[in-house]
């Protein structure tokens, strides 16, 4: 049985990734899983310098999700590159970083330091809700995306993965632009920008207001979006969005994802990952399928 | 090692107006510690986070933790229809707790705000079973005294109360004051403002204060990075202002803290 995928060029032991952003870089969690069982850690988003992020409260739950608006903190690559990836180095699985930032250049920094690190691939994320300069600026019009995809692809040595938002009206145009551009892969989908209000206190739940939207409740529309998309472009997609247990993770491939990040649901099931990786070989022997390529975008017309 | 299980309800009981007492059954008990939480799962899954409760006792002899607290929403509104025997699963041991070493050789204060008072129960015993006689300041809203007598096994305990029914009339700094309370050290958990004037008056006074902050959190374990607190110098792990409530804390050194 094979459960082995390939995403521009890189060999993934299975399809099962880890959302960025809610794995951290597989420190906190490594202590429930085995990160040597999944395929890729992706990493929390890390700009050229530190990033505080935003004022609390930061999370609030939502039915059956949760809005957060984090704002991207992070350590800056410098303390990224001395203490991340080393830790990360001792496991076998893929490391796949997210590069975030406020200016195209911000971006072009990272992905440069990146250059000689062994690192396998990067995800780029111009689709964060939550931070009021660059990221999701870069993310919701074609020809911003087109520009800033063409930028890093001169400058990266390691294949490219464009995060793509949900919050926008096509999203095979922009599939499309990151494609033309050079994207080697595509992830999608980010978090949805909701907002919750606090009716007793007449306040918003959030002290940025709106926050990006994630956990089962928005996996059908992950779902659409991944069809759409991978039906639109040639390059690979990695599909995410509320994903919790096997049967999402196979509706993900099904649909025409090659590979499947889990996300919010790490923090409902630290275990959520492994369970996947599990839960997809048990249902390729129960159906007998040999090969896991098989599978995506395997839905029948 | 941290892990997420399914334990058993010992026993629930109401010990004020919307104030639970939950003892529940878990190995978990055996690494437990003052001033730790765990996160609560509810079974309804449109509420999916844990919800973060201090532990306010722990039995390791029987492997059973203590959680008190108060109905917020909800998540903790079904934790309330639970009964003895019914499953419950959670995620623990989560946080750093109180530094019980601390306090030894020390005039050990103790102070509780509403529904931060059940920490104070394991503190206290600690703090006694390391040879600390503690002092346990108080502060509820009204005269439902929930956890005095079980804190009374422990500590000195003097009580403040917002509308004067009991005690001081005040809070715990007001009790402090009118009862003439020397502290070498505080160790404190309750509401925001509670922990503001604790800061200020321990900086005043030139004395320790370690307290224990709340905020909204989502993971629990210090990979959302959600429920961060303002820190003084920039923190280890984050390399900017912000500690993880959840992990590097939720018990700071008050100096360390921008509240």
């Amino acid at each position: 049985m094979n459960t082995k995928v390939t995403i521009a060029g890189v060999e993934f032991k299975n399809p099962v990734m880890t959302g960025s952003g809610t794995f951290g870089s597989g420190m906190e969690y490594g202590e429930f899983v085995d990160l040597n069982k999944l395929g890729a850690v992706v990493t929390k988003g890390v700009a050229n310098v530190p990033w505080p992020g935003n004022p609390t409260p930061r999370v609030t739950e939502v039915y059956g999700g949760m809005l957060n608006a984090i704002g991207l903190q992070n350590p800056g690559i410098d303390v990224f590159m001395e203490r991340d990836i080393p830790f990360l180095k001792q496991y076998d699985t893929k490391i796949i970083v997210n590069v975030c930032g406020k200016t195209v250049e911000d971006y072009l920094d990272v992905v440069e330091k990146l250059g000689d690190a062994p690192v396998d691939m990067l995800e780029i994320n111009v689709s964060c809700p939550n931070v009021k300069e660059g990221a999701i600026a870069f993310g919701q019009k074609a020809d911003a995306l087109f520009d800033i995809t063409s930028r890093i692809k001169k400058v990266a040595k390691q294949p490219v993965i464009m995060k793509l938002s949900p919050n926008v009206t096509d999203i095979t145009e922009m599939a499309k632009a990151a494609e033309a551009a050079g994207a080697d892969a595509i992830s999608l989908i980010n978090t949805l920008t909701g907002m919750k209000i606090d009716i007793h206190r007449r306040t918003f739940a959030l002290a940025n207001k709106t926050g990006g939207m994630s956990g089962p409740a928005i996996k059908p529309v992950a779902v659409r979006m991944v069809y759409q998309a991978s039906h639109a472009v040639k390059i690979p997609v990695i599909g995410m969005g509320g994903i919790a247990t096997a049967e999402d993770a196979i509706e993900f491939l099904l649909a025409g994802a090659t590979g499947v990040a889990v996300g919010a649901m790490n923090f409902v099931n630290p275990y959520a990952t492994v369970e996947i990786v599990e839960g997809i070989e048990e249902y390729m022997r129960k159906y007998q399928i040999e090969d896991i390529n098989e599978l995506i975008g395997g839905v029948r017309e | 090692m941290k892990q997420k299980m399914t334990a058993k309800v010992y026993s629930q009981t109401e010990i004020a107006p919307g104030i639970f007492d939950m003892w529940i059954e878990t190995p978990l008990a055996d690494e437990a510690a003052a001033g730790q939480f765990i996160g609560v799962y509810p079974k309804d899954k449109s509420t999916l986070l844990p919800r973060p409760i201090s532990i306010c006792e722990v039995n390791k002899k029987d492997g059973m933790l203590r959680i008190v607290y108060r109905v917020a929403g909800k998540g903790t509104g079904e934790f309330a229809t639970y009964h003895e025997g019914d499953m419950v699963e959670i995620l623990g041991v989560l946080g750093n707790g109180f530094p019980v070493a601390e306090g030894t050789g020390k005039k050990v204060v103790l102070m509780g705000g509403g529904i931060g008072i059940p920490p104070m129960v394991e503190l206290a015993k600690e703090l006694c079973e390391s040879g600390v006689s503690p002092v346990a300041v108080v502060g509820y809203r009204d005269n439902k005294l929930f956890l005095k007598e079980d804190l009374a096994q422990f500590a000195k305990v003097y009580v403040a109360t917002e509308d004067g029914s009991e005690g001081t009339k005040g809070n715990v700094l007001t009790a402090m004051d009118e009862n003439d309370i020397q502290a070498d050290i505080i160790m404190a958990c309750g509401p925001m403002p509670m922990l503001r004037g604790i800061k200020k008056y321990s900086e005043e006074k030139g004395i320790k204060a370690y307290i224990s902050l709340e905020e909204r959190m989502a993971c629990g374990v210090g990979a959302c990075l959600g429920c961060v607190c303002k820190t003084k110098k920039v923190d280890h792990h984050s390399h900017v202002n912000n500690a993880r409530i959840c992990t590097d804390g939720p018990v700071f050194d008050a100096e360390d803290v921008e509240i």
